[in-house]
């Protein structure tokens, strides 16, 4: 109990030393992002049960046996002692322990291909990586669109991602996890904003010159917000041809946002097998 | 227009060469050039004025002593290490400025800035640690088995100029072409030619190819050294704790950089054959890359930190004035992290998507690694427990690591949960976690290591201020500079931007750069600090006389500094895990041996620059295409190789008398030396004087 | 003053022999070391093609093209090398130079036989239109069947070079240690050439 309150009394002051800050990790608007905020905090508490006491005693010790102390228990021959050797493979024993557990359960719970408990039906959007922007392709509203993508708050959507070129990470940070973008391979993460808003969407892995500006409005809306998006998107008129395409896939920097109203349903997979003997990692 | 033409079809004499590669009119670059051409040619002038060439080429060049080859590895890797840090402040200061709106963007477009980046992780993990760890290595670890030399002299001579080479290309990238921007460890399919048509990546290729081969060689060396090579009487579990990390260190090396041999062969046939290993299409895999790459690269941070640990565990027991605690727990310790090393290398890519339990595996295996690394921390701090501790500057390098890889071991440990390392997988909390240990961790005991042992390779003691102010600027630099971008990881602040969107990250950056300010002063004044301690070299205080300048437990102590070229008149029988300890004690150091004999040694080779530098030529032709130049090398490689093959005289004996006279003169020197347990007789319950006049005699 | 001389005479005698017995065992051990290193290249190699062992990418099967029988002469040629290197390793036994040289030149004309035949092959493949730019697959299996090939080339030339060694220094200590190392040598190549065959050419014609 003692323990219990010892801990959550740290983790709390953590909580507020970091979230105090508005941290988007820790101030996540969405389902997986706190969960995984929280873990953070809770191993980083953890260790720092163990690693503020050696920062501690690797200043006192060289303080407290400094040689003009001239200190009596002086014992140069000393090399050897089974109770420290033993609380020096213990403690990291027994905190790696505990951490490799919690390590164990959220790398299944918190896996960005674990399907999201809710009773709304998710979402799918389809994403491209490409030099260097987004491409998002909504398959069931038959829509697409470039470096902005919106979906209704509380409903789970489910990300499958590939790349046209270079290797990326579909990354949203206030949200949740990231996820490599590969081409002619498909990934899959899932992703639930609770909280109405705009936010940053970027890549994570260095893809080339274009990479800093390769970023993209994730935008979680309410449901009657997202079907005027969507009206919106269609009402722009342009069609996401073959030869949009092209010009899509030539390199461009901070590329603007840009809405097609009509797709071809096969689309992306015509993208993933665009890569003769492509890996075809749907799993 | 031309070079377009060029990159397809490369001209038969000048390959893809042509004048507008080198960088006459960048701002930047240009006078940077002219300023490395003039301080060239000035020291071209400066050896030739004073008729050096030949003491050089004599002495140094051809010289198959490690010491010399030693120092040779410390001078390249810190003219190095001066170059990748001038990368780190042009990419803090654009940084920086790029989140400013008075600046815009920075002032560096991101074709500059990715190269930028990309240089620094090359150079500092290639070019300046692992240069510095063999470099220091080389001298100190045949002195502490007692061997007069490596198992191999010849080859390790031409693992020095294959590493040379390799930085040398990285050098000549900046002035002719330019170098890769693919970031250090050069992702495909990025680095493929569809992607990377320029030779950045071909310079990238060529320049780990070569040093790495010679990293291979350099392994064999001294895993054959240490095997092979020790003192009568010095079994495993007797070797100084230093040997024993440098013995793990190149194991792992041995195992790991055939890998990284191959891989980079691979992306080589892809770019230049157009084979499929790593290409998007025709089946090419460019996760195979990502996973081969760090199957090598994660066993090299151990194999770059384990030296640094062994290098820490001297220092401290030497300057508690006690025995290491725990040695065999230590020794198991290291070894447990040489094996765990090659089971964790997925943790740098949980994100790619391997699945939960792949991910959960190679997660708890590296936290796994956390044990036996924190078992060393807390063997070195009760090392000094029951101690007396004498903070000189190499002191303070250890306090300075005890405390910065701490926290960069619990942020490694954040990392390695996979849920966590989700978010903050290539955000700015990644670099500033291994900065963390490889600074806090390696450089830092390496400097420990370097101050510690720079009066035995010059004979020269460093200002002992001076270092002591070097640790400060390092260690408060290092938390100015990377606390803020810890946290600007965890806003969500990914890692290679060329420029900043977010103007909150501003202050944060402004604060890094203060601390990149510091560390400048730092490694300032460590240069200072070697300059004035050689200009002061004959001056009492700085001058080391005896060989022994820190009253040290280990071999290497027990002959001159610097030592002589065959390293020991005669080497002692070993009894003793601290052997130099256990002979003072015996008073049978620096004493004259019943007799010496003849030693035997290995000549200078012309073989080792000649044959190492002319991969210079070939790696240039490869990466210009100019394919006589790489044919032409080949062939004098090859002919150089048979003539070599065919020398006989390639050894020699010292002949007792002259080792008679360098050692008479020696022992004089150590003459009438008090030691440290000598003055402190009561606190030593095994070791007691046997007899008074015992001590008078080790006193004459 | 003549007992001094002699003794110091004999002292440099054991001093020499000393020498060179200690000469030996470090450089076959650090040859020993080499191999290990080169066993994780091959092993590198192996990896990558189980890793691209099925990227086809709609080019030609290997089970099309390869030749088990041909393949089958092929390692007999270099399983007989080995056999005989080990004769000449028994002629430099007892020093016998005559027996060493002809049986070494037996070896080096199976290993001709080998790698001639490997050249064939890989001419005849990429006929077949099973060049490396065709697929990862083949991408896979020309660096690894290649590697092994140019390794035996080195070992050939190697032998060359040791051939002019022998005519000049005879059995020297440092010409046995050339002769164990190329030993070493040339049945790692053939123990990598039996994973080759198994890996690669039963797996694959299967």
């Amino acid at each position: 109990m003692k323990k219990k309150l010892f801990q959550s009394t740290m983790l709390l002051s953590l909580a507020l030393l970091l979230s105090g800050c508005d941290l988007a990790l820790f101030d996540s608007s969405g389902v997986t992002g706190k969960q995984i905020g929280d873990t953070i905090l809770l191993t980083m508490g953890l260790m720092l049960i163990v690693v503020i006491p050696t920062i501690l005693m690797s200043i006192w010790i060289p303080y407290k046996y400094h040689a003009s102390k001239s200190d009596e228990s002086y014992d140069p021959e000393w090399e050897h002692s089974s109770k420290i050797e033993f609380f020096a493979w213990g403690v990291p024993v027994v905190i790696i322990v505990v951490l490799a557990t919690i390590t164990y359960f959220t790398s299944y719970s918190l896996d960005p291909r674990k399907e999201l408990v809710s009773d709304k039906k998710p979402l799918t959007i389809q994403v491209v990586a490409m030099d260097w922007k987004w491409l998002f392709l909504f398959p069931e509203e038959k829509i697409a669109t470039v470096n902005e993508v919106a979906f209704p708050v509380d409903r789970p959507v489910e990300f499958l991602v590939t790349s046209q070129s270079t290797m990326n990470s579909f990354f949203i940070p206030k949200l949740g996890g990231q996820i490599y973008a590969m081409a002619g391979m498909e990934n899959r993460m899932n992703l639930m904003g609770n909280e109405i808003g705009e936010y940053r969407g970027i890549s994570a892995n260095y893809s080339g010159f274009g990479f800093a500006g390769m970023r993209f409005k994730a935008k979680v809306t309410s449901d009657e917000d997202f079907d005027k998006w969507v009206e919106g998107v269609k009402a722009s008129g342009k069609v996401l041809t073959d030869a949009e395409y092209d010009r899509l896939i030539e390199k461009t920097r901070d590329h603007k946002v840009e809405y097609f109203s009509s797709i071809n349903p096969l689309q992306f997979k015509n993208i993933i097998e665009s890569f003769i003997g492509a890996q075809n990692g749907s799993n | 227009m031309v070079q377009t033409d060029l990159i397809k079809d490369p001209h038969v004499l000048t390959g893809k060469l042509h004048w507008g590669v080198i960088p006459f009119h960048d701002p930047v670059v240009a006078p940077v050039m002219f300023a490395a051409i003039l301080g060239g040619l000035m020291l071209v002038a400066f050896v030739t004025y004073k008729k050096l060439w030949g003491y050089l080429w004599e002495e140094w060049f051809t010289s198959v002593d490690h010491k010399k080859i030693g120092i040779m590895y410390c001078i390249v890797a810190l003219v190095m290490l001066v170059r990748g840090f001038s990368d780190a402040i042009m990419m803090r200061t654009h940084q920086a400025l790029s989140t400013s709106d008075t600046f815009g963007q920075g002032y560096l477009p991101p074709e500059h800035y990715d190269q930028i980046f990309t240089a620094h992780g090359v150079i500092m993990i290639f070019f300046v640690a692992t240069p510095l760890m063999i470099g220091i290595m080389n001298v100190i670890m045949p002195l502490q088995i007692g061997a007069r030399d490596v198992a191999y002299p010849f080859l390790n001579s031409l693992s020095f100029y294959l590493f040379l080479v390799g930085a040398l290309l990285v050098n000549i990238s900046l002035f002719v072409g330019e170098f890769a921007a693919v970031g250090w460890l050069a992702y495909t399919p990025l680095s493929g030619i569809e992607y990377s048509p320029g030779v950045g990546v071909d310079y990238w290729i060529w320049a780990l190819q070569i040093s790495g081969i010679g990293t291979t060689l350099t392994a064999v060396n001294f895993v054959a050294t240490i095997l092979k090579m020790r003192a009568p009487g010095m079994t495993m579990m007797k070797m100084p704790v230093f040997t024993w990390t440098t013995f793990c260190a190149n194991v792992i090396a041995l195992v790991i950089f055939p890998i990284l041999t191959v891989a980079i062969a691979q992306l080589t046939l892809d770019r230049y054959l157009d084979f499929n290993f790593f290409t998007n299409h025709n089946g090419g895999n460019q996760m195979m890359w990502v996973n081969l790459i760090w199957a090598w690269g994660h066993p090299e941070v151990y194999f770059l930190v384990l030296p640094a640990f062994g290098m820490i565990s001297e220092v401290t027991a030497t300057f508690s004035r006690k025995r290491l605690f725990g040695y065999v727990s230590l020794i198991w310790a290291t070894i447990a992290i040489m094996l765990l090393s090659f089971l964790v290398w997925l943790h740098h890519f949980f994100t790619m998507g391997s699945g939960a339990s792949v991910n959960a595996f190679f997660g708890i295996m590296t936290m796994i690694i956390g044990i036996p690394t924190g078992v060393k921390l807390y063997n070195w701090i009760f090392t000094m427990y029951k101690g007396r501790v004498e903070l000189t500057a190499s002191m303070w390098w250890v306090i300075a690591m005890l405390i910065t890889f701490t926290v960069g071991g619990m942020t490694g440990v954040m990392l390695s949960i996979p849920a966590n390392d989700f978010v903050l997988h290539n955000s700015m909390f990644v670099p500033a976690h291994f900065h963390n240990v490889i600074i806090g961790g390696a450089v830092y005991g390496y400097f420990a290591g370097f101050t510690y042992w720079f009066p035995k390779a010059t004979g020269v003691k460093l200002n002992e201020t001076l270092g002591k102010w070097s640790v400060a600027l390092w260690f408060f630099g290092y938390f100015f500079a990377w606390v803020p971008l810890y946290y600007t990881g965890f806003d969500g602040m990914t890692r290679r931007l060329q420029y900043i969107d977010n103007p909150e990250w501003q202050m944060s950056m402004y604060i890094a750069l203060i601390g990149v300010a510091m560390i400048a002063g730092g490694i300032g004044t460590q240069v200072f600090n070697i300059a004035w301690s050689l200009y002061k070299r004959n001056d009492p205080q700085y001058k080391d006389v005896t060989g022994d300048p820190w009253d040290g437990h280990t071999l290497e102590w027990y002959t001159t500094s610097p030592p002589q070229f065959y390293n020991f008149g005669d080497v002692p029988y070993i009894k003793d895990r601290d052997p130099l300890l256990d002979m003072k004690q015996e008073g049978i150091a620096y004493k004259r041996p019943e007799k010496y004999s003849r030693i035997h040694m290995p000549k200078n080779t012309w073989a080792g620059p000649v044959l190492g530098l002319l991969t210079l030529p070939m790696g240039f032709g490869f990466v210009w295409h100019i394919w006589w130049m790489v044919i032409a090398s080949v062939v004098a490689i090859f002919a150089c190789w048979v003539k070599l093959n065919f020398e006989r005289d390639k050894d020699y004996y010292v002949e007792v008398p002259e080792v008679e006279g360098i050692e008479g003169e020696f022992l004089k020197s150590n003459a009438g030396r008090s030691y440290y347990f000598e003055k402190n007789a009561k606190y030593y319950k095994k070791w007691k004087p046997t007899d008074q006049n015992d001590s008078t005699v080790v006193a004459k | 003053m003549t007992a001094l001389t002699n003794d110091h005479d004999i002292h440099d005698h054991d001093d020499h022999h000393h020498h060179e017995a200690e000469a030996a065992d470090r450089y076959v051990f650090g040859f020993w070391l080499y191999i290990i290193s080169d066993c994780l290249l091959f092993s590198t190699l192996f990896a990558t093609y189980a890793v691209m062992g099925q990227s086809f990418a709609n080019g030609i099967m290997p089970g099309e093209l390869f030749d088990l029988s041909f393949v089958a002469v092929e390692t007999a040629l270099l399983l007989l090398s080995s056999f005989t290197f080990g004769m000449a390793m028994l002629g430099a036994n007892v020093e016998n130079m005559a027996k060493t040289k002809f049986w070494l030149i037996i070896t080096a004309i199976l290993g001709l036989g080998f790698l001639g035949m490997e050249i064939y092959e890989f001419v005849h493949f990429s006929h077949e239109g099973a060049t490396p730019q065709t697929s990862g697959y083949w991408t896979s299996f020309y660096s690894l069947v290649a590697t092994h090939g140019l390794h035996v080339t080195a070992g050939l030339i190697w032998m060359f070079f040791l051939f002019i060694h022998f005519n000049r220094d005879g059995f020297s200590n440092e010409n046995k240690i050339r002769l164990a190392c190329l030993s070493l040598f040339w049945h790692f190549l053939d123990i990598i050439w039996i994973c080759v065959f198994s890996f690669v050419y039963l797996r694959g014609a299967m």
